[in-house]
Order: C-alpha cells, then structure tokens, then sequence
C-alpha cells in the first residue's frame, strides 16, 4: 500500500474502460470512480425521507407505557372496530328482518332465506364444522345434517331447540338429556344376551347378512329397548332413540358396533350453542341445516 | 462526464456509455406530418371524448357506450356485453391486435410506432405545445442554453402548466372510462368521488404522462420499448421501411460540384448533406445510416428531404418508404421488387380473418344465459332413510339479458330422480320453474336424490336442463350423480 490518500492530482481517465479514477491505488492497481447513478441517489434519499416521515405520522417507536401514536391517531385495532361498525351498519336492515321473522317466515322469504343461508353457513363453519364436518356430512357417532333421518327431530324448531340447548349438555336445563343405559357395563344384560339382542336389532332394518329373527332376542328387545326405541324400532326423538329400521346408523350397522353400543351405553355430547351465539345467528343456522337437504 | 467526452473527442473515439442529449426536433410540414396530424386528431378525439357516448341498453343496464363496470364486472362495448366468465374474448382481441400488428410490420415496418402509439401520439401532441410556447428548434436550444431570465422563466412555467393539465386531462379520462363518465365529472369537479380511488388512478396517470411524452420522449423508445427488438426480429426484406435511397443520394455533394459531374453525364449524389432529415426526427436518428432500432419510422425525414429537392429542383422521395432489397437490386441495374403477398403477409391476413371470424361468430352465437353446476364436496352423497341416495349441487344460473327470464330444470340420466330446488316451488309441467332477474346471477341448491334399486357401484353421468318454455332454446350442463 504505497498511498491511500486520495490524491486529487492522481485522478485521470483509464485508459481501457474510459472511466476517471478515484486518485486510490494500491500496489499500482488504482480504483475507478463509477458512482452510483443519479437517480439511485435521489430514489434513495426520497425513501429516508419517507420513513422518517412515516415514522412520525404513523405508530412507529415503543415507549415505556405503549408507544407513539403518530400524528392521524391511526392504529390497525380502531381500524378494525371501525370496519366492524361499519359491517354491522350495512347488515342492520337484513339482520334485523331475521331477527324479527320467525323460521317459517324466513324460508318463505327467497331474500331472507338468501341471507340466512349465507349467515349460517360461516356460522356453521366457525363453529359446528368441526365435529360436524364442513358441509355437514357428519362422521361416525357425529349426525350427518344432510340426511333425513333426525335424532332429535328434524323441523325447523327442532333443530333449533337442538342448536340452542345442546345434547347431554349439563350445565344447560333445558338440554337433551336422554341417555341410553349402559346394558353391558352396568351388568342389565349378559354378553350373550347381548350377542343375541345385537343380532336381533340387525333385523329390523333388514341387513344383508343379519340372520333370521328369534323368539329370545325379541324378548330382550321388548323388556329392555322398545321403552324408548318403539315397539316396531321406528325410534323416537323425545329421548333421542334413533330409528333402528331405518339405511341410517350414527355409529354403523355391524354387529360389534352395536354390541359396543348395547353395552356401554350412553350417546353423543352437543354444546348448547345459545351459552356463545346470539338468537339470529341460532336461527340462520337452523334455517341453514334445514335447508341442506333433510329438513322436515 | 465532460472529461470523458472530451478525451473521447480528442481520441476520435465513440463514447463508451453514449451521453445523454437532448433533441429539439425542427418543425417541417408534408404529406407525412399530415398523416401524422390526422391520426393524431382521430386517436386522440377518440381517446378524450369515447366515454361521453351514449348508448341505450334500456332501464336495467349503464347507458355508456364503452364502460368497464368494476363493481359489477361487466364490460360494455357498445351492443356487446361481456361477463367475467366470457373475458376470454380479451385474450382472443388481444391475440388480434397482436397479429394486425405483425402484418402491419411485414407491410410497411413500424407504422405503429410512427404514427399510432400512444408514446408517439402524445409525445407529438406535447412537442406541438412546447413548440407553440418556446419557438422552433434553433429557439428551443437558445433558450435552453440561455441563462435564466424572466422570460424564460415565464416560458418554462407557461410549458409545464399547460403539459400539467393535458397529462392530468388525460389521466381523467382513462378513469371516466370506469365509471358513468357525466356523473364522475361531476363529482370529481366537486370534490365528492366517493374513496378516493379515481383521484388516485389520475394522479398516477397524469405523472406517467407527463414524464413519458414530457420528459422521457424517443428515450422510452430507444431503452424500454420491447417492440422495436421484436419488430427487427420479425421484419423482412420485402417490408416497407422509411430507407434513405443511397444509389441516388450518394456520393453527398454540394448543388455546385453535382452540377459540374452531372455535365459530364456522370453520377452524382442528390445528397446535399443539409441534415435536415436529422435535424426534424423525433428520435434524433439519422436516416441515412440505414434500418437502425432508433428509428420509429414516421415520416417526417421523408418531408424535410422533399422540401429540399424540390427547392434545388432535383426528384422528391430521395427518402421513402422502400426497401433496402429494391436499394440494390437499382445499384446493379436490376429489376425493383415488391411483394405485398407473400407468404408472410398471406399467413397473418388468414390468421387474422380466421380469428376475427370465429371470435364475430362464437359473438353472434353466444348464449345470454349461462348454468354452472358444482358437485357438493362435502359430503359428496348422502344415505337417506329408506336406502336411496342423495347429491347436492349448487347451481349458478345467469341472465344475461336485461329483461327477466324463467327457465324449467329438469335432470336427466338416472331413471326414478326426484328433484328439489331450495327456494322454488312453482313447477311447470312437473318440472321445477327458475325465474332470474334482468342481468342477474342467482345461486340456488339443488337436490337430486334415487331410491335404493337404483345404487350402482360407479357413478352415474347427469344432465342438468335448462329450457325457456317461450323460445325453446335449452341448456345443458353435465355432471355426475355419485353414490356412497
């Protein structure tokens, strides 16, 4: 390194790329002077200039008690509530209808029913998809909404009802609170009577492979089912016995299932939604499984 | 810079990185400059005042002739609406444009780039100001050079404003084009235009404006432009381009020395070397170093060069529209060629014919009502009671007419199907009545179900028809019925 001074009688044109030097050289290899191209420095400058001015209209440094809340008073929390407001001011009118129509009347309605449906199927998505599955499709012990086949009924105020207060759901009085006995566990029944009252019940919806009816497991049945499933298995949504005569089986149709079933007892767990949603949500979203195709 | 160029003149040598330079195109009147007046008039007067036409499409659609309806994504050109789900006409009007501009190119070189671009239109259009305000070329670059002055001064601000408001002028109308253009005026004059959106969309487009034909001019040609790259790639030997005739202008010399050879019957250059070819070009190129990227081919070297032969009283055209190829072929005492029908040519015209009639026919035949069918996903079919099977659908059903239209649905391929529309209850016939309002999409569900002696291990194709029972004209959409 002979000299880094910057040697203003040093600088002179390359000869080979043409461009001045910077006066820099070391070891007899000099710097050439290729600035950054005018317009880069401005753009440059103009975004230092932009942030500072962002940084001060804007929220921008913490301090110990929050942060500095820029010149607009703009934050992304009052910008939400704000657009909230605004959404629940452009839905009022529709809302309100709802609100005030009762189910009937919002399924007469191709309007209402068009916003109902709309308002239930994100409702049913945030909050009953998740056991019920997305287009309601239901999976083993979970009721597939689309059928025509309803535990706990499948009319409009039914299903309301259902939404409303749950099934087994303890801390609302008004819930399904119908259980089915635990044959097995509780020792009502022993595993052959069981064993035979499964393959009796497997009659009744006339299963390719169930096997001919019999005289002790209709018996069995009559002592100890048709109290709550009918005398004919036709079911009853008073205590949410489920039609054993029917292509439709919320946990299936094989024998081990339903001897699982006999013998453990018990059924499935539904929160009452009115404890979380509000009366017009409820009821556009019984319109909306209503409207997937089993209502009644 | 200055230190460069100046060793690089001492040198003889051609700059490195070519300096910037301003051009002060002198002002020349022709056959070609009124060409160019013409269609800068048109393309423009088109441009401007296009979304002040009317057009009547009756009481439930705009009455704008040419409007791009955002919010309710329709696009109306005249007689013609276009739906969202028919945008495909774009991409086929663009392939369109694509073609005329290669046949165009194969006919006559860059005629688009002399005459109709909008980079040159409006960059014509603000030399026409600054030439109006500032003077002429020799009085441009005094001024320029001059030191400032309050006349100068006053000149600048007077080009500036006025270039301000033709470039704000124009970014007003591009967004006039998105809305009931009266009506916009009126709130944009009065400040009310609702978000804030078109005040948006003219500011950007008044400041592209203004430094595209204001500031950037033949610069945006030279280094952005793809289509001048494209275009030497696409031309060939038989296309017509502004070509300085050098058989005739060659050797250059003075009226004098010409005079004196031609005396002795022999061949002098036409060629009076006067530059004004070069002092008139918009891009500042000089036609007589041949077929160059620099040169969008408008012209206007073509007029400055009549005027001066016809002043020493020689031929005109000693520039033309010409060919490099009829250059030579004259050179050796050849026959001159032209071909407007070659292969090239003939395959762009059928292109652009098929094109254009398939799109004008598939236009003419287009239905104005549309069904789109979606299978349910989940669940994809559902067990009823008593064994049989059900499928969901949501269906789309569109009028595009704006007058109110009722359908009947039936659904075909599966025997003993029982049909539900959720929401519709009137039927026709035993089959289910769909009523749409004028101009409108209506989503609805629908339930087709068999009972259990129908199931079948595979699926089953469906066929959803539409009919209108006043003109008969059907619809069908196919899909599939699925079982569990």
């Amino acid at each position: 390194m002979s000299d880094k001074k910057n040697d203003k009688s040093k600088v002179r044109i390359d000869a080979h790329s043409r461009m001045p030097t910077t006066g820099h050289q070391w070891d007899g290899i000099e710097e050439l002077n290729t600035p950054l191209p005018r317009w880069w420095v401005w753009t440059f400058w103009l975004t230092v200039l932009w942030a500072i001015a962002y940084a001060i209209a804007y929220p921008a440094w913490p301090t110990l008690s929050g942060g500095t809340s820029g010149l607009f008073g703009w934050n992304s929390r009052s910008q939400l509530a704000q657009e909230v407001t605004e959404l629940n001011v452009t839905r009022a009118p529709i809302f309100a209808k709802l609100k005030n129509a009762s189910l009937e009347e919002i399924e007469a309605n191709p309007d209402l029913l068009s916003a109902a449906r709309m308002v239930g199927a994100a409702a049913f998505a945030n909050n009953c998809a998740a056991c019920h599955g997305v287009g309601g499709g239901g999976s083993k012990g979970y009721a597939n909404l689309n059928d025509d086949d309803w535990i706990w009924g499948g009319h409009l105020n039914e299903i309301r009802t259902t939404i409303e207060h749950g099934a087994r759901w303890d801390t609302d009085k008004a819930t399904h609170s119908a259980s089915m006995p635990a044959f097995g566990r509780d020792g009502l029944l022993t595993a052959d009577q069981i064993s035979i009252l499964a393959d009796h019940v497997r009659t009744f919806a006339e299963l390719p492979d169930a096997k001919a009816p019999t005289a002790e497991g209709q018996k069995l049945y009559d002592d100890n089912c048709a109290a709550c499933h009918g005398i004919e298995g036709r079911g009853n949504i008073e205590t949410g016995a489920p039609n054993l005569t029917d292509a439709i089986w919320l946990y299936g149709s094989d024998k081990p299932t339903i001897i699982s079933r006999i013998k453990n007892g018990g059924g499935g767990v539904m929160p009452a939604w009115s404890e979380k949603l509000d009366e017009t949500t409820i009821k556009a979203l019984s319109v909306y499984v209503h409207s997937l195709g089993g209502g009644q | 810079m200055s230190l460069i160029e100046s060793q690089d003149t001492l040198l003889g040598i051609e700059p490195f990185v070519e300096p910037a330079h301003r051009i002060y195109p002198k002002k020349i009147d022709g056959q070609f400059r009124r060409i160019k007046w013409s269609i800068q008039f048109l393309t423009l007067g088109i441009y401007y005042l296009l979304p002040f036409v009317r057009w009547n499409r009756g009481l439930n659609a705009p009455s704008q002739a040419v409007l791009v309806d955002l919010p309710h994504r329709k696009f109306y050109f005249f007689f013609i609406e276009i739906w969202p789900q028919e945008f495909y006409y774009a991409t086929g009007l663009l392939i369109l444009a694509a073609l005329i501009l290669f046949l165009m190119n194969a006919v006559a070189g860059r005629i688009w780039c002399g005459y109709m671009c909008p980079q040159t239109v409006w960059t014509d259009f603000f030399m026409t100001t600054e030439r109006w305000i500032e003077g002429d070329s020799r009085e441009r670059l005094n001024l320029d050079a001059a030191p400032w002055s309050l006349d100068k001064a006053r000149k600048k601000i007077a080009k500036h404003l006025i270039w301000f408001l033709i470039a704000w002028w124009t970014g007003g109308a591009w967004v006039l084009y998105f809305a009931d253009a009266p009506t916009l005026v009126h709130s944009l004059a009065t400040l009310q235009a609702g978000s804030g959106e078109a005040y948006l969309w003219i500011l950007i487009l008044t400041f592209t404006t203004y430094v595209f034909a204001g500031v950037m001019r033949e610069k945006l040609c030279l280094h952005a432009c793809p289509w001048p790259r494209i275009q030497a790639a696409l031309t060939d030997e038989y296309a017509l381009n502004v070509t300085y005739r050098y058989d005739r202008g060659e050797p250059r010399m003075s009226l004098k020395q010409a005079k004196a050879l031609r005396a002795q019957n022999l061949h002098a250059g036409d060629c009076v070397d006067c530059g004004q070819c070069v002092a008139v070009c918009p891009t500042g190129v000089d036609i007589r170093k041949g077929s160059q990227l620099g040169c969008i081919q408008c012209g206007l070297c073509i007029d400055a060069c009549d005027a001066i032969m016809t002043k020493i009283h020689r031929p005109a055209r000693l520039s033309g529209y010409d060919t490099d190829l009829n250059v030579k072929h004259r050179q050796c005492g050849a026959a001159e060629t032209y071909k407007l029908f070659r292969p090239r040519t003939i395959i762009y015209l059928a292109l652009i014919l098929a094109i254009g009639g398939f799109m004008t026919l598939n236009l003419a035949t287009r239905s104005d009502a549309h069904v789109s069918i979606l299978h349910d996903r989940n669940p994809t079919a559902v067990r009823l009671k008593d064994g049989g099977t059900r499928n969901g659908y949501t269906a789309r059903f569109s009028n595009m007419k704006n007058t109110p239209r009722k359908f009947t649905l039936e659904v075909i391929g599966v025997t003993n199907l029982h049909v539900d529309v959720i929401g519709e209850e009137k039927k026709i016939d035993g089959k289910i009545l769909i009523e749409i309002g004028p101009d409108q999409t209506q989503e609805t569900r629908i339930l087709v179900a068999t009972p259990q002696e129908n199931e079948h291990k595979n699926q089953a194709s469906l066929t959803f028809r539409l009919t209108d029972p006043d003109s008969n004209q059907i619809i069908d959409v196919k899909d599939s019925f699925i079982w569990p």
